[in-house]
C-alpha cells in the first residue's frame, strides 16, 4: 500500500488541506476519463469501432447502410448474449470457458426435444432451468471448494460437450414450425429495413443486464467484489451469494444464447460453437473490461462484439482477405487491450 | 512394513497410481488380451502400445506443462502452437522439390522448432516482462495462433506425402514407436534438466514463494522465459507428431482441446495449479490415465467421444480432492480417528 | 495476567459507563494464544489506543470487536449487553465501525458508493442515486472534505480515502470507530485534518479506538490507554499519567536474564576496541526512501554489532530492507561497502556483496514452506551460483549437515518440509541459508521473535561469535534487553527517523528506552513525573 503514495491521478495533486474544488480544465478532464480504467479502455473501443465503420464507408459503397449495422446484431445475437453473461463473471475477476460448450448443448437439448415432439414452449424454458442448474453447480465448485475459476468451468465445459454427443453425435435439423418461424421472421422497420426477433430479446437482455449491474445492491456487489473481495466482505456485502449468482447468471446466458444461436442455425450439432468461449472473452475484454474485475460496462462488451462482427464484415466485403484474418485481428486487438489494461491500472496504483 | 503403507498412503503419487491402475484392471476384465504385446515384423503391437503412442504429443506438452505450472504460471497456447507448427513444417515440405528426402524433412521440423520458441519467447516476454497474468497473456496466442496456422496453410488441410516426415508420426524404430521414443526422450531431457541442475529446486521456489525467492537472490525472470520456452518447444514437437501421424497439417483440428487435456494429466498427476512442488513422474501418470481412460471408455463399448464427460468427472473429483475444504474436512476427521498420533508427532 | 491486581483509572465523568468491555476474553490459534484473559473497555467520547510491539494482541482485539474473529472464552458486552458477533455485518449492526490501515475500500467505486454501498437508497427497486450522492455530499461536508461524491476512490490520495473510509463509518450511525493504524501513510497535513475530524466525532460522544506506532500522535490525540504484551494484558492507563518512558518499558517489558556472561563478555570486547578505530565496512550516507525513512547515515564496523533499535514501526525494518537491497533507495543515497561505491538495488546485488538480509516475516518472505530443509539452506547459495553449476550433492550434503548440527535444527532431518518445523527451527534453517553465503554483513530482523527461549539463547549466541570472528551484523530486535547485550553500537529509530546512533559503553535499559521514548535520555519536564501513579508491571 505504500507504494501508492507518490503517483496519485491528477485531480488529488492539490495538496491543500481543505481540498479545493477547482475543477480541472477541459483538457485535463478529457484526459483523466481517456486515462481513467473505468472508461479509458470503452472509449478507445468506441473510436475503434467507428473508425472501423468509416474505413469501411470509404472503401465499399455498400458497407455505409443501416442494414449492414442491423447485421451486426442480427448475425451476432447469441454472441452479445454470451458477452453479456460473461461481463458479470469476469466483472468478479472470475472466467467462464463453459459458455461454447453449453452453447451447443442447449442447441443439441433444443433439436433433439423439438424433434421428437416437445413444444418449443416448454423446450426454450427448460434449456434456460438447466443451464442455470449447471452455472449454479459451478458457482458453489468455485465458491465452497474454492475451485479456481477456470478449472471448474473447464470442467462443466467437458461435461457440456460431453452430453453433447450423448444426445446424439450428428446433427439434428430442426423443423418444428413455431421454431422455425421464430427463426426467419423479419421485423420491419422501415426504409428496407429488418431485424429478427432474436435482436428484440437481445436488447431486452442488455436493458435488463444494464439496469441489474447499475441500479441494484446485486449489481454493485458484482463491482465490489471486482474491486476487492475481501474489503467488499468486511463492508458487510454478501460476497459469497454474489459470486456463485454471476455463474448462474453466465449459464443462463449460455443457455439463452444456445437458444438464438438454433435459431440462426437451426439445427444442433456437438462441434458447434468450438472456440466461442473465447470471442465472448476477447469481446468483454475489448469492451473495456478488466480481466482481473471490477471495471467494465455491459455496454461496453455490446461495444466489444459489434467490433468483433465488423471486423468480420470487413473480411467479408474485402473478398480478398481470408477469413482466418479475424482470429489475427481478435488475438491483436486482445493484446492490444490486455496492454492497455495493464497501463492504466499500474499507473493508478 | 507398516510405514511403507503409509509411505505410499501419502504419496502425492498414490491416488493417479491407484486411478490407473484401477483402469487397467477394467481392461483387463473387459478384454483379456489388454497387456498383451506381440511383435509382428519387429515392431511392437498391442493396447498398451497404442497408448502410450496416441498419448505421447499430449504427454510431451504436458511435460512442458508441468514446469510452466510449478512457476503459478499456465500456458493455453500450446494446442495453438501444435497447429502453428504441424503448418509450418508441412508448408515446407510441401513446397520443396523432394519432399521425401531427409533434408527437407530436417529443414521443416527445425524451422517449426524455431518458431515454437520464438512464440515461446513472446510468452515469456509478457508473463515476466510487462507482468500479465499467465493465463491471460497466453490467450492471447491461443486466439491469433490458429489464424496464424491458417494464414500458413491459407486455409487448406495440406496433405504431404513424405515418408520420414510421416515416419515422426507412425513409424518405429528398435521396434518402439518414433512418438513414444521421442516422448521419452524429452520426458529424460526434462528430469535431467530440472533435476541435475538446480532448476527444478527454483522453479519450485518460485512457485512456492516468489518474495521470499526474490530476497534469496533468486532471478524469476529467466526462469519463466524458459519454462514458456521450453513449454512451446514441446507443443511443437507434439504438433509434429500430430500431423506427421495425420499427413496432413490441419489448422483448425490440429491439437485442438490439447491445453485442456496436458493441464489435466499435470493436475491427476499431483502437481498443484497454486504452484510449487511439481512431479514429472505424476504427469507421466497423469498423461497415461488420461489415455487410458479414453481406450477404456473405447473398449468398453461407449462411443469414444463421450470421453469428455468422463473426463468432467475425473476433473471435479480431481478439484474437489485437491480442494482446501475438503483437505479441512479431511484432517478433521483424522484427527478425530487419530489423536495419539498427533500428540506424537506435536511432540 | 501480568497486572490484576491494579486498580484501573476512573471513568470520565461525562460517560461513566463503558460502551465497549471485554472482559476475560481469550483467543487462541493452533499453537498460540492470542489473548489470554484479557479485559478491555472504552468509554464514550475518549480516544483510546491500543499499545504493544508485535504479538502483542491489539490486532486480535480489533478482529475480536469488528466480528472477524469468535472468542474462545470470555464475554464481549456492548452498552451492557452481551454480544456474539457473526461476521463483520453484525458487528456493524453493533454500531462498531472500523477503518482498516490499508483501507479496506473499492478504489473501482464512486466515493459516494464507498461510503454507502449496502446501505444505498432506493427508489422502485432501484439504486437512486441521486439521492445516494447527497447523502454522500452530506456526510463529506460533514468532515469538510470538498470532494466530488461521483468521482472514482481510486483517483484520490490515500488520506483522503481515509477519510472517506470515516465517512462510511459515521453514517453506519457509529457509537464505536475503531481505526487501525490511520496515519502509517499521512504526512503531517493529512495527519493534522484526520485529528480535527477525531476530534468533532469525540465531541460527538463516539468511542475511539486510535491504534498508532506514533508515540506523538498518541500522546496527542489519545485519553486511555491499554497495554498489552504477549497477549496479555499489562494495564488501562491514562495517557496524561503515563510517562512515555514508563509505557515504553511497559510495551517492551523485561526478559529473563539467561546471558549475563555473555553480555559482560560483549561489552569486555567493546571496551578493548574503544582506542583502536574499527575499520568500517558499510558506510551509507542519506540512505532513505520517500514514504518510508528519512535519508540516514550509518556506518557498520567490520565485526560490529550494530543493534537496531526502535518500536514497531520506526523504521527499523525500512532501513534494514533498504540496505539488504529488497527495496530500493531513493536517489541521492550512496553506500560504500569496503571504501568501493556500490549499488543495492537487488537482492541479488547485495547477496553479491555478500549482505545477507534475514527477513522479520519468516513465513512469507523467508522460507520456502513446501522445500526440504537442504533446498532451503543452499538455496541462496545455489541462486548465486545460478541455474547450470548446481551445488553437488556431496556438497549440499555437507553444507545441511553441518549447519543442523552448528545451529541443532530439529528434526535433524535434511528431507523434512520447512513448513512443518517449529518457529524457531525455521530461523535456525533461514539462518543457515545466509551464513552458507558466508555474508560480509549478515542483517537479521527480529530472528527471535516468536521462538522458544532456548533457541532464543542460540540464535543470540551464535550472532556473539559470528561477529567475533569477523562478520558485522546488524541486529533488530523488539526485545530490548537482548539489542543491548548483543551489540557493540546502538542505532535508535524514531518515527522513521534515526534519532541517535551511540556505542554501547554501559548503556542501560531505561537510557535506551529514554532514547526510544523520546530521543533524549531525560524525561520531559512538563509531564507530572513524580504524581505519576508507580504501576508494576510484573518486572
Amino acid at each position: 500500500m505504500s507504494t501508492l503514495a507518490p503517483e496519485r491521478a491528477p485531480r488529488s495533486e492539490q495538496p491543500a488541506p481543505r481540498r479545493s474544488a477547482s475543477r480541472p480544465a477541459l483538457v485535463e478532464r478529457v484526459r483523466d476519463v481517456f486515462t481513467s480504467p473505468k472508461s479509458g479502455p470503452v472509449l478507445v473501443t468506441a473510436i475503434l469501432f467507428v473508425a472501423v465503420f468509416a474505413v469501411g464507408g470509404v472503401r465499399y459503397p455498400a458497407f455505409l447502410s443501416g442494414q449492414v449495422f442491423l447485421n451486426l446484431f442480427v448475425d451476432n445475437a447469441y454472441l452479445i448474449v454470451l458477452a453479456v453473461g460473461m461481463t458479470f463473471v469476469i466483472l468478479t475477476g472470475g472466467i467462464d470457458l463453459s459458455v461454447g460448450a453449453v452453447v451447443a448443448l442447449s442447441g443439441m437439448i433444443a433439436a433433439s426435444l423439438l424433434q421428437s415432439g416437445w413444444s418449443p414452449g416448454v423446450v426454450i424454458p427448460l434449456i434456460l432451468v438447466i443451464t442455470s442448474v449447471l452455472g449454479l453447480l459451478v458457482g458453489l465448485m468455485i465458491h465452497v471448494f474454492e475451485v479456481q475459476p477456470f478449472i471448474a468451468t473447464l470442467a462443466a465445459m467437458f461435461l457440456a460437450r460431453g452430453l453433447c454427443y450423448v444426445i446424439s453425435q450428428n446433427s439434428i435439423s430442426i423443423t418444428e414450425p413455431t421454431f422455425v418461424a421464430l427463426a426467419v421472421t423479419r421485423i420491419p422497420l422501415g426504409g428496407g429495413l429488418s431485424i429478427t426477433p432474436s435482436v428484440v430479446i437481445v436488447l431486452v437482455v442488455i436493458a435488463v443486464a444494464v439496469w441489474v449491474l447499475h441500479f441494484t445492491r446485486f449489481g454493485r456487489t458484482v463491482y465490489a467484489i471486482g474491486g476487492g473481495e475481501h474489503s467488499g466482505m468486511l463492508m458487510g456485502l454478501p460476497v459469497a451469494r454474489t459470486k456463485v449468482i454471476v455463474y448462474v447468471i453466465s449459464g443462463f446466458c449460455s443457455g439463452l444464447a444456445g437458444v438464438l444461436f438454433t435459431f440462426y442455425t437451426l439445427s444442433g450439432y456437438p462441434l458447434s460453437a468450438i472456440g466461442t468461449e473465447l470471442d465472448a472473452i476477447a469481446a468483454v475484454v475489448i469492451g473495456g473490461t478488466l480481466l482481473t474485475g471490477g471495471f467494465g460496462f455491459v455496454l461496453g462488451s455490446v461495444l466489444g462484439v459489434l467490433v468483433l462482427g465488423i471486423i468480420q464484415t470487413i473480411i467479408t466485403f474485402e473478398g480478398t482477405l481470408s477469413s482466418w484474418w479475424t482470429r489475427i485481428f481478435i488475438g491483436g486487438l486482445l493484446l492490444v487491450f490486455i496492454i492497455l489494461q495493464k497501463v492504466l491500472t499500474s499507473r493508478r496504483r | 512394513m507398516k510405514t511403507l503403507v503409509a509411505r505410499a498412503f501419502s504419496s502425492r503419487l498414490f491416488w493417479p497410481v491407484a486411478m490407473l491402475v484401477v483402469l487397467v484392471v477394467i481392461n483387463v476384465i473387459a478384454f483379456p488380451g489388454f497387456l498383451s504385446i506381440t511383435v509382428k515384423d519387429g515392431h511392437l503391437f498391442g493396447s498398451i502400445i497404442d497408448i502410450l503412442r496416441n498419448g505421447a504429443p499430449m504427454l510431451i506438452i504436458a511435460i512442458g506443462m508441468t514446469l510452466v505450472i510449478a512457476t503459478r504460471g499456465i500456458d493455453l497456447s500450446v494446442g495453438a502452437v501444435c497447429a502453428i507448427s504441424g503448418a509450418v513444417a508441412c508448408s515446407i515440405i510441401l513446397g520443396s522439390s523432394d519432399p521425401g528426402s531427409i533434408t527437407t524433412v530436417a529443414t521443416a521440423v527445425a524451422v517449426a522448432v524455431v518458431i515454437a520458441l520464438v512464440l515461446g519467447l513472446w510468452n515469456g516476454f509478457l508473463v515476466s516482462v510487462i507482468g500479465i497474468q499467465p493465463i491471460i497473456a497466453t490467450l492471447v496466442l491461443m486466439t491469433a495462433g490458429r489464424g496464424i496456422a491458417m494464414l500458413i496453410t491459407e486455409g487448406q488441410i495440406l496433405t504431404v506425402n513424405s515418408p520420414p516426415f510421416k515416419a515422426i508420426g507412425s513409424g518405429f524404430a528398435l521396434g518402439v514407436p518414433i512418438a513414444v521414443l521421442i516422448a521419452a526422450v524429452i520426458f529424460a531431457v526434462a528430469a535431467l534438466l530440472t533435476r541435475r541442475t538446480a532448476l527444478g529446486m527454483l522453479i519450485e521456489a518460485v512457485g512456492i514463494n516468489p518474495e521470499a525467492s526474490r530476497q534469496a537472490g533468486v532471478r524469476a525472470r529467466g526462469l519463466l522465459f524458459a519454462v514458456y520456452t521450453f513449454c512451446a518447444l514441446c507443443a511443437a514437437i507434439a504438433g509434429l507428431i500430430l500431423t506427421a501421424n495425420q499427413t496432413a497439417a490441419d489448422a483448425n483440428n490440429t491439437g485442438l482441446f490439447i491445453e485442456l487435456d496436458a493441464i489435466l494429466a499435470v493436475v491427476i498427476g499431483g502437481t498443484s495449479l497454486a504452484g510449487g512442488r511439481y512431479s514429472l513422474v505424476g504427469t507421466l501418470v497423469g498423461a497415461l490415465v488420461i489415455q487410458t481412460l479414453v481406450t477404456t471408455v473405447y473398449t468398453v463399448g461407449i462411443s469414444p467421444i463421450v470421453t469428455m464427460v468422463f473426463k468432467a468427472a475425473v476433473v471435479t473429483a480431481v478439484c474437489l480432492l485437491q480442494s482446501p475444504a475438503t483437505t479441512a474436512a479431511i484432517g478433521r476427521w483424522r484427527r478425530r480417528l487419530a489423536p495419539r498420533v498427533a500428540v506424537e508427532v506435536a511432540s | 495476567m501480568l497486572d490484576t491486581a491494579q486498580a484501573r483509572p476512573p471513568a470520565p465523568a461525562a460517560h461513566p459507563e463503558p460502551i465497549i468491555e471485554m472482559t476475560d476474553v481469550s483467543i487462541s490459534f493452533p499453537g498460540v494464544k492470542a489473548l489470554d484473559r484479557v479485559d478491555f473497555r472504552m468509554f464514550p467520547g475518549e480516544v483510546h489506543s491500543l499499545m504493544g510491539e508485535n504479538g502483542a494482541g491489539k490486532s486480535t482485539i480489533i478482529k475480536a470487536l469488528t466480528g472477524v474473529y469468535g472468542i474462545d472464552e470470555g464475554t464481549i458486552t456492548v452498552n451492557g449487553t452481551a454480544v456474539s458477533f457473526a461476521g463483520p455485518a453484525g458487528a456493524q449492526e453493533a454500531g462498531i465501525a472500523t477503518v482498516y490501515q490499508e483501507v479496506n475500500l473499492l478504489p473501482n467505486l464512486s466515493v459516494a458508493e464507498n461510503i454507502m454501498l449496502g446501505r444505498e437508497p432506493r427508489r422502485f427497486g432501484s439504486i437512486h442515486w441521486k439521492a445516494m450522492r447527497a447523502r454522500a455530499a452530506e456526510l463529506l461536508a460533514q468532515l469538510r472534505l470538498d470532494i466530488d461524491p461521483a468521482s472514482l476512490l481510486g483517483s484520490h490520495s490515500l488520506a483522503v480515502q481515509q477519510l472517506i473510509a470515516i465517512a462510511r463509518a459515521i453514517d453506519v450511525d457509529a457509537r464505536v470507530l475503531i481505526l487501525d493504524e490511520p496515519t502509517s501513510s499521512l504526512d503531517a497535513d493529512e495527519v493534522a485534518e484526520l485529528f480535527r475530524v477525531i476530534k468533532n466525532l469525540k465531541e460527538d460522544g463516539v468511542a475511539i479506538l486510535f491504534v498508532s506506532h506514533f508515540l506523538d500522535q498518541i500522546y496527542e490525540i489519545t485519553d486511555r490507554l491499554t497495554v498489552l504484551r504477549n497477549g496479555q494484558l499489562v494495564g488501562e492507563y491514562l495517557t496524561e499519567e503515563l510517562l512515555r518512558i514508563d509505557l515504553v518499558q511497559k510495551m517492551i517489558g523485561k526478559e529473563l536474564a539467561t546471558l549475563d556472561d555473555l553480555s559482560t563478555r560483549v561489552k569486555q570486547t567493546a571496551n578493548e576496541e574503544d582506542d583502536a578505530a574499527v575499520p568500517s565496512f558499510v558506510v551509507a550516507r542519506g540512505l532513505g526512501k520517500r514514504g518510508t525513512i528519512e535519508p540516514i547515515d550509518l556506518t557498520i564496523g567490520e565485526g560490529e554489532v550494530v543493534g537496531l533499535a526502535g518500536l514497531l514501526g520506526s523504521g527499523r525494518t525500512e532501513l534494514a530492507r533498504l540496505l539488504g537491497g529488497i527495496d530500493r533507495a531513493d536517489a541521492g543515497a550512496s553506500v560504500t561497502i569496503g571504501g568501493a561505491p556500490t549499488k543495492l538495488r537487488t537482492p541479488r546485488q547485495a547477496i553479491s556483496k555478500r549482505i545477507a538480509y534475514s527477513s522479520e516475516n519468516r513465513r512469507e518472505e523467508g522460507i520456502i514452506g513446501d522445500l526440504t530443509v537442504r533446498d532451503n539452506i543452499i538455496l541462496a547459495l545455489q541462486a548465486d551460483r545460478g541455474w547450470f553449476r548446481r551445488i553437488p550433492k556431496k556438497r549440499q550434503e555437507e553444507l545441511t549437515r553441518s549447519y543442523i548440527e552448528t545451529l541443532n535444527v530439529r528434526p535433524a532431518n535434511p528431507d523434512a518440509l520447512v513448513r512443518n518445523l517449529s518457529g524457531g527451527n525455521q530461523q535456525k534453517v533461514l539462518l543457515a541459508r545466509w551464513l552458507a553465503i558466508a555474508p560480509r554483513l549478515l542483517i537479521l530482523d527480529e530472528p527471535t521473535r516468536g521462538i522458544d527461549i532456548g533457541a532464543k539463547a542460540e540464535i543470540q549466541k551464535l550472532v556473539y561469535s559470528l561477529a567475533e570472528n569477523g562478520m558485522s551484523v546488524v541486529f533488530i530486535s523488539a526485545e530490548i534487553e537482548e539489542v543491548l547485550r548483543l551489540s557493540h553500537r546502538i542505532a535508535v529509530m524514531r518515527d522513521r527517523r534515526l534519532v541517535a546512533d551511540i556505542e554501547n559503553d554501559g548503556l542501560t535499559v531505561d537510557e535506551l528506552l529514554a532514547l526510544i521514548a523520546d530521543g533524549s535520555a531525560v524525561d520531559e519536564p512538563e509531564l507530572p513525573a513524580t504524581t505519576t501513579p508507580q504501576r508494576g508491571d510484573g518486572s
